[in-house]
């Protein structure tokens, strides 16, 4: 599969259906996700990042696997910019990519500490189950 | 066969840069009934207007065609050229080749075949023209002013300066608008009634200006010069003449739970309240909703105590009719409800509050007597979260808010941390921003200060959610310049609430025929040059009605409106458009069609006895008011039977460029 990143960056953007930047950089995506402090990469920095076309960092973080998918992000954002839709296109990029480091279902569980939120590990179920 | 010259405009680069001038003026000399045919750099320099005014005298011509920009730029310039030079000057035509033409095209071939069409199709209209005189009529030196804040007050002095009668119409029981709810102003924090209630008392004492107050204007008939407009005066339920304004019903009125409109409603007043101690008129309103007396027939306690015998619950509305030459639109404005934005919680915490809630809890006149107490418990707050944006700068497809920058809520807010960190300054204030945007004279110096001198923490980035947890108030917010997401205790949460147009101005934009924006603020007749106009005539807009603005800009253009006002109000007469409609009573079939399409009111149907080959009999047949008649054209397109036609626009002359462009 093709690794460019205006490949990357538009699949990323086609599956997402995102326009980044409509992005006013307000960051209240950052400010209402509930697992900020566990991602790497924070929602409004998928939203900037991925305009900068620097797709593989985000794929390469463990950021992909620790979005709930509680959609706060998307929901709230004033500009209808839905950065947790882009961090589902990411994920869903790594997905595609089977030959590389998919985590599957026993994997997630190897996350499951006392401070991953049980949402994370029902969205996980329900995205990277087999 | 009339005699047609043709001017064929460079317009500089604009048009000759995509339109071969030269070819269009050599095509245009075989088109029959041009007799004359150039082209110049700038057809409307002195220079250029020579070179027609010449042609004119030397061709003997009849009719021009200048080819050139938007009949909206120049025809005015033409028509008085060709004026002067002997020409009747509606046998002008603009054949527009610069925005229809060359500003579109890339390739000169296609932009140069187009503008010899668009010219020929104006020839072809031309020869069709017939010399049209513009009437009068008549003004009435009387202004209307709809809404009585600090835009309305000032367009009302200036005006009334000038020496003509002014009506502020206010749909409030006292006049004063939102600056009267404010504490303090902007960059230089002096006391907002202090500087507004002496302009609201020379408005009073102005004996060319009548104060219209707690009534809304219901119905404005006429045209520039000859507005009719229906104004209903709500019943107060006390005499204004007798009233002396003493409050003594205050402590009487055993009804307490009518909502203090003026405190934002933070606390309650009794049904028989005035809004404020200054409010002008100083006279007394029955709240209808509220009075037992009103509602059940028992109580009368206000009529017992009162000493000048002002109160009359049988009192009705009344409605009058009063004549106006212009209309001034100043609705201003009111803040949105945040509560559909539920991550503040604004419905669910008395602590979440608007900046207009905390300029009242600020003000010695407000709910608190001026202390900073938060609404819950009463209790001082000593940590403070300041929202900016909330509402405002929103994607239209979200339905969260407005799509358009407040812009006066990044200086309130820097003003209301100043003013809290000064007078409290065991207070912490936070301020979570986007942008801060300090457009105005001494604004950035003013934000500096709160951060630099009052030590105000700005935070850059927006809150995602308040809950409330005990008696705090959790504020989880991203800090986008640390890449922090942090969480604040606070006492109490202050939202910068996007501000939007008053909700009467959307049925006083239709009344008026005035446009409006998507978002029903008033659109002014052009964007740059004509700010305070509506593209409707002898109306005018004053203040936030027109967009947001802040105190100063308000002030400015409410003066400005006044300029054109006065302007407007200091001719005899205007001069009429003579294109406007009129009906052939031989094809009228009496259908009243035209009737019901006229935006204007401008037709009316008579019986009438009607002569022509082999016709003499009585028909009912539609007669056009051509002062009023505003040359739309609506009644022209409605009519089955082709009786209407727009002078200046026949049928004929339609047809005729169509057949030019297509045939």
């Amino acid at each position: 599969m093709e690794n460019s990143v205006k490949f990357l960056t538009e699949t990323v953007l086609r599956i997402s259906g995102v326009d980044p930047r409509k992005c006013m950089k307000c960051g209240k995506c950052s400010g209402t996700c509930p697992n900020y402090d566990a991602m790497e990469y924070h929602p409004h920095q998928f939203v900037s990042m991925v305009e900068k076309g620097q797709i593989e960092k985000l794929m390469n973080s463990d950021s992909i696997y620790l979005c709930l998918g509680c959609m706060a992000c998307v929901e709230r954002c004033p500009r209808n910019v839905a950065p947790g839709k882009l961090v589902g296109a990411v994920a869903q990029l790594k997905l595609r990519q089977q030959d590389m480091n998919r985590k599957g279902g026993n994997d997630v569980a190897a996350f499951a500490d006392e401070i991953v939120p049980q949402q994370l590990l029902m969205a996980a179920m329900r995205k990277y189950r087999k | 066969m009339q005699k047609i010259g043709v001017f064929v405009c460079w317009c500089g680069s604009n048009i000759a840069g995509t339109v071969d001038v030269e070819a269009v003026a050599e095509a245009m000399k075989t088109v029959p009934g041009v007799v004359f045919s150039t082209h110049y750099q700038y057809m409307c320099s002195a220079a250029g207007q020579k070179l027609i005014a010449d042609a004119i005298h030397e061709h003997h011509l009849d009719g021009i065609v200048v080819a050139s920009c938007s009949p909206r730029m120049h025809e005015n310039t033409f028509r008085k050229t060709a004026e002067a030079a002997g020409l009747n000057p509606y046998m002008v035509e603009i054949a527009n080749i610069r925005e229809q033409c060359s500003w579109i095209h890339k390739d000169k071939e296609e932009g140069t075949a187009k503008a010899i069409v668009l010219a020929k199709a104006a020839v072809a209209k031309l020869l069709h023209n017939k010399p049209l005189t513009a009437g009068t009529s008549a003004v009435t030196k009387r202004c209307l002013v709809i809404g009585g804040g600090i835009a309305g007050i000032q367009t009302a002095l200036d005006v009334a300066d000038a020496g003509y009668e002014v009506d502020i119409v206010e749909q409030r029981p006292t006049i004063g608008g939102r600056m009267a709810q404010l504490d303090k102003t902007f960059p230089t924090l002096d006391c907002s009634a202090c500087i507004l209630t002496p302009k609201m008392v020379e408005a009073a004492q102005n004996e060319k200006i009548n104060i219209i107050s707690y009534a809304k204007v219901e119905k404005v008939d006429g045209f520039v010069g000859n507005f009719r407009a229906t104004i209903r005066k709500k019943a107060r339920c006390v005499d204004e003449t007798k009233c002396t304004g003493c409050s003594l019903y205050m402590n009487k009125c055993p009804s307490k739970k009518g909502k203090d409109e003026f405190n934002m409603e933070m606390n309650n007043r009794p049904a028989i309240y005035i809004p404020f101690a200054q409010a002008i008129p100083n006279v007394a309103v029955i709240d209808p909703e509220q009075c037992v007396k009103l509602k059940t027939g028992k109580c009368g306690l206000c009529q017992k105590v009162c000493t000048a015998g002002a109160i009359d619950y049988t009192q009705q509305d009344e409605l009058m009719e009063r004549e106006y030459g212009a209309i001034v639109v100043a609705t201003g404005f009111k803040p949105i409800d945040p509560s559909p934005l539920n991550e503040y919680g604004y419905a669910e915490n008395a602590d979440v509050i608007t900046s207009l809630e905390l300029e009242r809890l600020m003000n010695a006149a407000g709910p608190t007597k001026g202390t900073l107490l938060r609404p819950s418990d009463l209790k001082h707050p000593h940590e403070i979260v300041f929202i900016q944006c909330v509402g405002s700068r929103c994607d239209e497809n979200t339905k969260r808010g407005k799509p358009y920058c407040s812009k006066i809520c990044c200086m309130y807010t820097a003003k209301h941390a100043m003013l809290i960190r000064d007078k409290y300054p065991d207070t912490k204030v936070h301020v979570f921003y986007i942008d801060v945007r300090t457009p105005g004279k001494n604004f950035d110096e003013f934000y500096r200060r709160a951060v630099e001198q009052y030590g105000v923490d700005y935070i850059k980035g927006m809150v995602g959610k308040v809950a409330r947890e005990g008696d705090k108030l959790m504020v989880r917010g991203s800090d986008l310049i640390s890449n922090q997401q942090v969480e604040i205790a606070a006492d109490l949460v202050v939202l910068a609430t996007a501000i939007e147009p008053d909700p009467s101005a959307r049925s006083i934009g239709t009344m008026l025929t005035a446009s409006m924006d998507t978002n029903d603020f008033f659109t002014e007749a052009h964007a740059k040059l004509r700010p305070v106009e509506s593209p409707t005539a002898g109306i005018f807009l004053s203040g936030v009605a027109q967009g947001p603005k802040d105190v100063p800009e308000t002030v400015a253009q409410a003066s400005a409106a006044a300029a054109k006002v006065i302007g407007l109000l200091a001719k005899d007469h205007l001069v009429t458009n003579p294109c406007v409609a009129g009906s052939d009573e031989l094809l009228c079939n009496g259908c009243s069609q035209c009737e019901k399409v006229c935006p204007y009111g401008a037709i009316t149907y008579v019986d009438k006895e009607v002569r022509g080959p082999g016709v003499r009999e009585v028909r009912r047949v539609a007669q056009v008011n051509p002062a009023v008649c505003q040359g739309c054209g609506a009644c022209t397109v409605t009519c089955p039977s082709g009786a209407m036609d727009l002078k200046g626009f026949t049928n004929q002359q339609i047809m005729a460029e169509v057949d030019a462009i297509c045939l």
